[in-house]
């Protein structure tokens, strides 16, 4: 490992930390304790700081261990005050934080101003980071970590996904759960801490978060998001470094995660803000052009009989602003689809409707009425139901139901004509949405 | 560290405005903290005071100055903005609050950093370590003469602010009252809860910045958060709250000088371990909520459930009427030994209670009083318990057991109004008059 360049060997320990950082804060976040990167990478500093008058040198190994011991004091202290006193988690996280950081900067400025210490370079760099500091050894530290913390996650895999999805249930099974927990702690702690010179305080806890919650915009499942966390905390590892030469690291490295979670933010396909947008704008437009083939049918109505032909007259666009409230551009631009789709044709100020039309607006006014009188019969059971627009009624409601309300629209008068007069579809009812044309 | 050091040292004018400016800033930022903390939003206060980073320098980057009105627009803009992104992520990308605060304060301040490095030129007074300890050592050699008077900078900044933070609140206190312990209702009252959440994160983002470079960000967050929870250990009004935590603010400041003079350190770092000290003394002294209340509170209570069951269990063997009295070694494991037993035994023999002759233990007349009624309300719930909730008789001791302690005249008069005591109770034993 000696042959490697000093951007080689930052390069991969950044990609290292970045990639365990990712994994154990999966949990973290999973967990709700996101914060709890932050509180250990501000309360660590007393523990390096006694580490260093103890030694009286730059020893990663050593200063992490005492960075360790008052990390761990902190959360203890923590947990105490916030089983025993009124203080709440919230400000328990605050008070601990600041209070260690404010005594880490009292024993910092003492060994500064001490000038029998010796050499105290790099003391610094466990507020503010600096990867251009890494050594060797440091490197083979950072290794080991890795190596112990991602056998950890892999050996408790299905106890800490337990945990972190239901601990009241994990508990009831009789799991330790505070143990669990305490392990799962302690991974986070062992990253943040062996960070802490590396990117600094605030940036370590935005390693522990970032690449977990960008990992939680892609996936549900908790094995591919400890997957993807890791391999975006390595590429914002890897990525941070080689792009900003000139710009501090740490930083930079916290800016790339950043940029994922933003990309990520945008365009993930369930939680991403565009594709819930186009959800969204895509339910509308289902909705309206339902409303329009409704407004047409019922237009066209009255000149509809059985015995007849199903061909529906010509329907004024005046008559359909006065049957409905539209928005002049969405209903131009509705009609425009419907007419590439084939179930209508506009002529001179007119649309009419096909009889492929006809027999898709019977169909959306008769599954509109039956849920009208579904929702005024059984009220009760229906307010509970989703969206009309989500499902048809076909596929939310019994059999005997939907037959019980077609009886009462048919004696009301109000079963949708145009239906029973097409051939029967040759698929099975529950392909009839689709065969219906393109939606 | 000598009595010469204290006296010449420590009381000059340099220290005195040390001592101002951190008192005017910490109790600048314990008025917004008490609301932090009841809003149960005090890791806000840490988020504001990285991201304002951000703000400040974009403002520096454009102005190239010091001017305080850009800094102050751009800390506040920033600190508005994470308020509003910590809250959009949460709300409508579903991240957790926690993680939505975390990913927007340490992004930002990361922006702030590489915008420092990136546009501000080398030589300007931007110090990273400002941003994390302040410079309070420093602040009274930058002074600006008003009124014939040298004042420091730094108070003319704080100290405008503290006033604000102070009218502000105590203009709109009905209404942060009611907004900070029930939003829903201040809403319904016609005071939107929301905008009083942006008035209070422009405070804390207005004060953030302010005593910036006084005591640096992390110690914000200490003044912030630690004189507030100290207060909210000793009060439950908020009237109170927000003058102790004042108070424990300026004191804050005044002892975090002296240790810092003392131990030639960090002014600022010192004065955020005394409040931390502060808050510890809270939480173990507190009249109400210490711990060593809670644990006075607890030992007499298990006192007197050990010394009740004593008088109940010298009645009963009274009542059996064997030839054997109890010896004091028997009842003491009786009652689960231990220091407690010894205790009560000791307690009931000086109160006249009970009296120990030949290692044994009689009940008093007195006494006998006291354990007839325990007995009684002992019996009269397992009565109660088999009448009308219907448990069986194997399931009824261990509740009467227990709920005996707790049932004074009041319930068991009504339970007599109920319940027929001549019958005896359900295991046929007499209930005592």
């Amino acid at each position: 490992m000696n042959g490697l360049s000093l951007n080689e060997k930052v390069m991969l320990g950044t990609a290292l930390l970045g990639g365990m950082a990712g994994v154990s804060g999966t949990f973290a976040v999973l967990r709700k304790r996101s914060l709890i990167g932050d509180m250990l990478a501000h309360t660590s500093l007393p523990g390096v700081c006694i580490a260093f008058m103890l030694i009286g040198s730059r020893n990663t190994l050593g200063l992490s261990l005492g960075a360790l011991a008052s990390g761990l004091v902190a959360i203890a202290l923590m947990t105490l005050v916030i089983r025993w006193t009124r203080t709440k988690e919230d400000a328990a996280i605050g008070i601990m934080l600041s209070t260690f950081f404010g005594l880490g900067i009292v024993l910092l400025t003492n060994i500064q101003n001490d000038p029998a210490v010796g050499n105290k370079s790099g003391l610094d760099s466990y507020i503010f980071g600096e990867p251009g500091n890494m050594l060797t050894r440091d490197l083979v530290l950072l290794a080991i970590v890795a190596a112990v913390v991602i056998s950890l996650v892999f050996a408790l895999f299905k106890e800490f996904k337990l945990v972190a999805f239901d601990s009241d249930f994990a508990l009831s099974q009789g799991w330790p759960i505070t143990w669990l927990d305490y392990a799962m702690m302690a991974c986070v702690a062992c990253v943040t801490i062996i960070g802490l010179p590396i990117v600094g305080v605030i940036l370590m806890a935005a390693m522990i978060i970032l690449p977990a919650a960008t990992a939680r915009m892609w996936t549900n499942r908790l094995h591919t998001m400890v997957i993807i966390a890791g391999v975006l905390g390595v590429i914002a590892g890897v990525a941070g470094t080689q792009v900003g030469r000139n710009l501090p690291a740490g930083p930079v490295i916290v800016l790339m995660a950043a940029s994922l979670f933003a990309v990520s933010l945008l365009f993930a396909p369930q939680r991403g803000i565009l594709p819930r947008l186009w959800g969204e704008a895509q339910l509308r437009f289902r909705i309206a052009r339902e409303h329009l083939l409704r407004s047409l049918y019922e237009i066209n109505e009255p000149h509809l009989s059985i015995s007849e032909s199903v061909d529906a007259k010509p329907v004024r666009l005046e008559t359909l602003r006065e049957h409905r409230h539209w928005k002049p551009w969405l209903l131009s631009w509705l009609i425009d689809r419907a007419e590439r789709n084939g179930l209508l044709y506009e002529s001179d100020e007119a649309v009419t409707l096909t009889p492929l039309g006809v027999r898709k607006a019977a169909q959306v006014t008769r599954t509109h009425r039956m849920w009208e009188l579904y929702m005024l019969e059984y009220a009760g059971v229906a307010a509970s139901q989703a969206d009309r627009a989500a499902d048809n009624v076909e596929h939310m409601l019994p059999e005997s139901l939907l037959m019980e309300l077609e009886a009462k629209l048919k004696k009301q008068g109000r079963l949708p004509e145009g239906l029973e007069e097409l051939p029967a579809s040759p698929h099975p009812a529950s392909l009839r949405q689709r065969e219906g044309g393109p939606t | 560290m000598s009595a010469l050091l204290l006296a010449s040292d420590l009381w000059n004018a340099d220290g005195l405005w040390i001592i101002t400016i951190g008192a005017l800033t910490n109790a600048a930022c314990a008025l917004v903290g008490c609301f932090l903390i009841l809003r149960r939003m005090s890791m806000m206060g840490d988020a504001l005071s990285h991201s304002v980073l951000a703000g400040l320098a974009v403002a520096f980057a454009f102005t190239q100055s010091y001017s305080i009105i850009p800094l102050f627009i751009g800390a506040v803009a920033a600190g508005l903005l994470t308020t509003f992104l910590t809250q959009t992520l949460h709300q409508y990308a579903r991240v957790p609050s926690d993680a939505s605060m975390g990913v927007v304060f340490t992004s930002m301040f990361a922006v702030g950093v590489v915008i420092i490095k990136m546009f501000v030129s080398d030589g300007v007074h931007f110090d990273a370590a400002c941003v994390y300890e302040g410079a309070l050592g420093y602040s009274p050699f930058f002074t600006r003469e008003v009124f014939g008077w040298e004042i420091p900078l730094a108070a003319l900044t704080v100290g405008p602010i503290a006033i604000l933070n102070l009218v502000v609140i105590v203009a709109l206190w009905k209404e942060w009252k009611l907004s900070s312990f029930d939003p829903a209702l201040a809403t319904t009252m016609g005071f939107s809860a929301t905008l009083l959440h942006y008035l209070l994160m422009t405070l804390v983002a207005l004060t953030t910045v302010a005593s910036f470079e006084a005591v640096g960000s992390i110690l914000v967050v200490a003044m912030l958060i630690v004189p507030a929870a100290t207060a909210h250990q000793l009060t439950d009004r908020l009237g109170p709250m927000v003058l102790v935590s004042v108070v424990i603010a300026v004191l804050s400041a005044v002892f975090g000088y002296i240790f810092a003079v003392w131990e030639d350190t960090n002014y600022a770092a010192m004065m955020a371990v005394v409040a931390g000290g502060f808050y510890a003394l809270s939480v173990v002294f507190s009249p109400r909520y210490g711990l060593l209340t809670t644990l006075w509170k607890n030992t007499q209570l298990s006192l007197r459930v050990v010394k009740e069951d004593l008088l109940a269990m010298l009645y009963r063997v009274e009542e059996i009427g064997t030839a054997s009295p109890l010896t004091t070694t028997a009842a003491r494991e009786a009652v689960g030994g231990g220091w407690l037993a010894y205790a009560g035994i000791w307690q009931l023999t000086r109160r006249g209670r009970i009296s120990q002759a030949n290692d044994a233990l009689k009940l008093t007349e007195f006494g006998r009083e006291a354990a007839k009624k325990l007995v009684r309300s002992h019996r009269l719930w397992e009565t109660y318990l088999v009448e009308y909730l219907g448990l069986p008789l194997d399931h009824i001791h261990e509740p009467a057991h227990r709920v005996e302690h707790f049932i004074g005249d009041e319930i068991r008069e009504k339970l007599e109004e109920k319940l027929d005591a001549s019958q005896g109770d359900p295991h046929g034993r007499d209930i005592p008059e």
